[in-house]
């Protein structure tokens, strides 16, 4: 069965012993849930339709002053994390603190006064900025919200600062402007105004540059990096970009499904990554360099389905180097079918296929998949199909994790050996969440390599 | 046509350009005057080359792509040639134009879920497609050369008669490649195809793209922003800058040896692994209803000369690359005094795209 990480003091520690010091903020075993919608008939029957766990079970600290990179693919749950952070999603499990005090489990009343101190930078400057205000208004709102100033004069020359602070000047031409008359990067450089003028101590910045040209990118790191040196501030910087959050980051925390999988200092990860996920996505970063070309080895898939994550460790259908112990499963064989029959010319797969009957069966998640064979075939015809497939390609690492193969009448079973979920552990400098750093765990699949039966 | 499409390499010299566009001018109207958006753009393409047009939002690099396949909206004007296999499709009317579209000429576009059809079967889009373009084929020969292609890009023939909704993102654009080449087209547009897709998925498809040459023997007009797909997948790079090529050649040449400064500060300001610092280039592209005199990138070009003020820049040929810059020449066009450095205008710091 999945099993839960071991979480709590061991991860904890090792995702914040980096630096010395009191945390400005502290992430405990955070998860977000999102519940999937169901029939009326099924709620009232009292079946759930289950749940996607966008951030599921996250531990570190924030220290003072640093830059902290979110780094994922789509669907990594870096932004929903990102959110919860500044209690714009509700958690469902864990704590996250601020200078001591819980942002977790705070009614919208009583999240106010910390508003003021962690505020949020969306992707789309364009989305973020009311069409009809015009820009003073809109960066001296917060002042607004919060009742900090007295008068219009007051309100006006806060936001003369801000917008002076972020290069908008001279702040005349851009005071009357609304959204619709900027630029993406001066609109994204209101909205940086607009974030600051509360002098706040922690940014979540989602995105900040993906939707901007290349050359305005650069400008407005730069503009970020003054405004951390003068404001003092704390960046969680999100995104999907490996080479920005190399430039613009102190350490970053690689996510995938939900879960960090590697977290570390810059230097340390891009100079040596550990997760084989961290690896492959820094090869697949096309470079600026025509004398290299594609690279051939890109992991094969995609990211999976939050809502029936793999067995074991989620990133082992896609990894290279997965072994025993990682979670290998009923959905493995039905993908490694379809692989082979990519291979295969018309009548070879209309031949192959025809041995198999349905497949659905193997949507199933479970250690146990059941082949039944179609009308008019047999198990072992199936089980001669499977050879073929293993002969092929012996480095496939999917038969690793294959206990035993039998032949019972028409059908075949394949039964897998029990996947273990990896926590954060330390390998080198940084934590990585990757059985291949786990002693303990490669001896035991040393021991069930043994017993393993493959007499296909 | 269908003996012809069956053949991927048509009977024809192979040192001939497959698309040979000259001097192609599109306008657009706005309220405030015709918009130059493709003004003056000229580049040959050989059979089995990928080109990489790059530049960034609003230099005319799409509208350049819709102009060629004639996909230009109603009110835009479009002037020059565009010769596919010696016909000026510019001079073809609506009907002509869409025979040659599919068979002869293909588009991969961004967004491959508002281009599929979700209530119809990845088999029915095509069925539709073979059936139309290529009425010959029965039933069966239909679906073999839909699962010939789809294997080609890595959907297993089990998930055939599937709906696009079951697919993943990347898995749909593959979808969409393949309805693209189904038909085996000699020259294809890929609009921004991996924009919306994650790290590993889109060095996947561009994998798929860069392997189109050697399967297909396709010439391939590969539109991004992306200048690092363009070093990884493309056998030539042309650079756009305010409706012009401002360079195009070889791309390792060009990515080593750039000579054009804007190319040169392009390649600057991207940001990549090796970055060490930031860098990037003052000021924003041009207005294109009043594009500056001269050189259109002089206003922000760091090494601009007086005569890059006055006279649009002669096209020249500098090691096998065509570049439009005073700085390379040619040097009897360039008035006495014209080589003094600009003096340039201040530019503020918000002053950007």
């Amino acid at each position: 069965m999945q099993k839960k990480p071991e979480t709590g003091s061991p991860d904890a520690a090792l995702a914040t012993a980096t630096r010395d010091g009191t945390p400005l903020m502290e992430v405990r075993d955070l998860e977000v849930h999102f519940a999937l919608r169901t029939g009326n008939v099924a709620r009232l029957l009292g079946r759930s339709g289950g749940s996607v766990k966008a951030v599921d079970g996250v531990t570190f600290d924030l220290m003072p002053g640093e830059v902290l990179g979110l780094v994922g693919e789509s669907g990594s749950g870096k932004s929903t994390l990102g959110r919860a952070l500044l209690g714009l999603v509700p958690a469902t499990a864990g704590t996250v603190s601020f200078r001591g005090e819980q942002v977790t489990g705070r009614s919208e009343r009583a999240m106010r006064p910390l508003r003021r101190k962690l505020q949020m930078v969306f992707q789309d400057p364009h989305a973020s900025l009311n069409p009809s205000m015009d820009i003073e208004t809109a960066v001296g709102h917060p002042l607004r919200i919060h009742g900090l100033t007295k008068g219009t004069t007051q309100t006006r020359a806060k936001v003369v600062t801000a917008l002076e602070r972020v290069g908008l000047s001279p702040t005349e031409r851009y005071l009357t402007k609304y959204p619709g008359d900027l630029s993406g990067g001066q609109k994204q450089r209101a909205v940086l105004a607009r974030a600051t003028i509360l002098d706040p101590e922690l940014l979540v910045a989602d995105e900040p540059v993906s939707m901007l040209d290349m050359s305005v990118r650069a400008k407005i790191l730069e503009l970020m990096l003054n405004l951390r040196r003068d404001l003092d501030l704390t960046y969680v910087y999100i995104t999907h970009d490996l080479a920005t959050a190399k430039f613009f980051c102190d350490r970053v925390a690689i996510m995938y499904l939900g879960r960090i999988v590697e977290i570390g200092t810059v230097e340390e990860i891009f100079s040596d990554p550990k997760h084989p996920y961290t690896k492959s996505l820094l090869k697949a970063i096309p470079q600026l360099d025509a004398s290299q070309r594609v690279p051939q080895d890109v992991p094969r898939g995609e990211i999976p389905d939050a809502a029936q994550p793999p067995l074991g460790c989620s990133f082992h259908p896609r990894c290279p180097a997965a072994f025993e112990v990682c979670g290998w499963e009923t959905r493995d064989l039905r993908t490694l079918l379809e692989e082979r029959w990519l291979t295969l010319d018309a009548d070879d797969y209309d031949r192959e296929q025809a041995v198999f009957g349905d497949l659905s069966g193997l949507d199933q998640t479970g250690y146990s998949a059941t082949l039944q064979s179609a009308r008019g075939h047999t198990g072992e015809e199936i089980k001669a199909e499977l050879h073929a497939i293993r002969e092929s390609d012996l480095d496939e690492p999917l038969w690793k994790g294959v206990r035993d193969v039998r032949v019972e009448g028409d059908v075949v079973r394949v039964e897998f050996f029990d996947g273990v979920d990896p926590g954060l552990l330390p390998a080198g400098g940084v934590a990585v969440a990757c059985h291949l750093y786990d002693d303990a765990l490669r001896r035991k699949a040393e021991q069930l390599e043994a017993t393993q039966d493959l007499e296909i | 046509m269908t003996a012809l499409v069956d053949q991927p390499v048509r009977g024809r010299d192979r040192r001939d350009p497959v698309l040979s566009v000259r001097d192609l001018r599109v306008w657009y109207a706005t309220d405030r005057g015709p918009v130059r958006a493709v003004d003056g753009v000229s580049f040959d393409l050989y059979a089995g080359q990928t080109l990489g047009l790059v530049g960034e939002s609003g230099c005319g690099k799409s509208t350049l792509g819709r102009g060629v396949l004639g996909l230009l909206p109603p009110g835009a004007a479009v002037d020059g040639e565009v010769i596919f296999e010696g016909t000026n499709l510019v001079e073809l009317d609506r009907s002509a134009l869409q025979q040659l579209r599919g068979p002869q000429l293909g588009l991969i576009f961004q967004e491959p879920m508002t281009r599929l059809n979700p209530l119809m079967r990845v088999s029915e889009h095509f069925d539709e497609v073979l059936h139309i373009h290529e009425p010959a084929l029965d039933k069966a020969a239909r679906r073999e050369r839909a699962l010939q292609t789809l294997r080609g890009m890595g959907i297993p023939p089990s998930r055939y008669r599937s709906y696009p909704h079951e697919f993943s993102g990347g898995m749909r654009q593959r979808i969409m490649i393949a309805l693209a080449l189904v038909l085996r087209p000699s020259f294809v547009v890929a609009d921004e195809p991996t924009t919306a897709l994650d790290v590993l998925v889109e060095a996947q498809i561009v994998r798929i793209l860069a392997d189109l040459r050697r399967t297909y023997d396709t010439s391939l007009l590969f539109i991004t922003h992306n200048l690092g797909i363009v070093a990884e997948a493309c056998d030539r790079i042309a650079v756009m800058y305010a409706g012009r090529i401002v360079e195009q050649g070889d791309a390792r040449e060009v990515f080593e040896n750039p000579k054009h400064p804007y190319t040169r500060e392009l390649l600057r300001s991207t940001i990549s692994l090796q970055t060490t610092g930031l860098h990037y280039i003052q000021g924003a592209p041009p207005d294109l209803t009043a594009p500056p005199s001269g050189c259109r990138f002089h206003p922000r070009c760091p090494d601009a000369m007086q005569v890059c003020a006055d006279r649009f820049p002669v096209p020249v040929i500098d090691e096998g690359v065509q570049v439009e810059c005073w700085l390379h020449g040619p040097d009897e066009q360039i008035p006495a005094g014209g080589t003094a450095p600009l003096e340039r205008r201040e530019i503020d710091v918000a002053e950007e795209a």
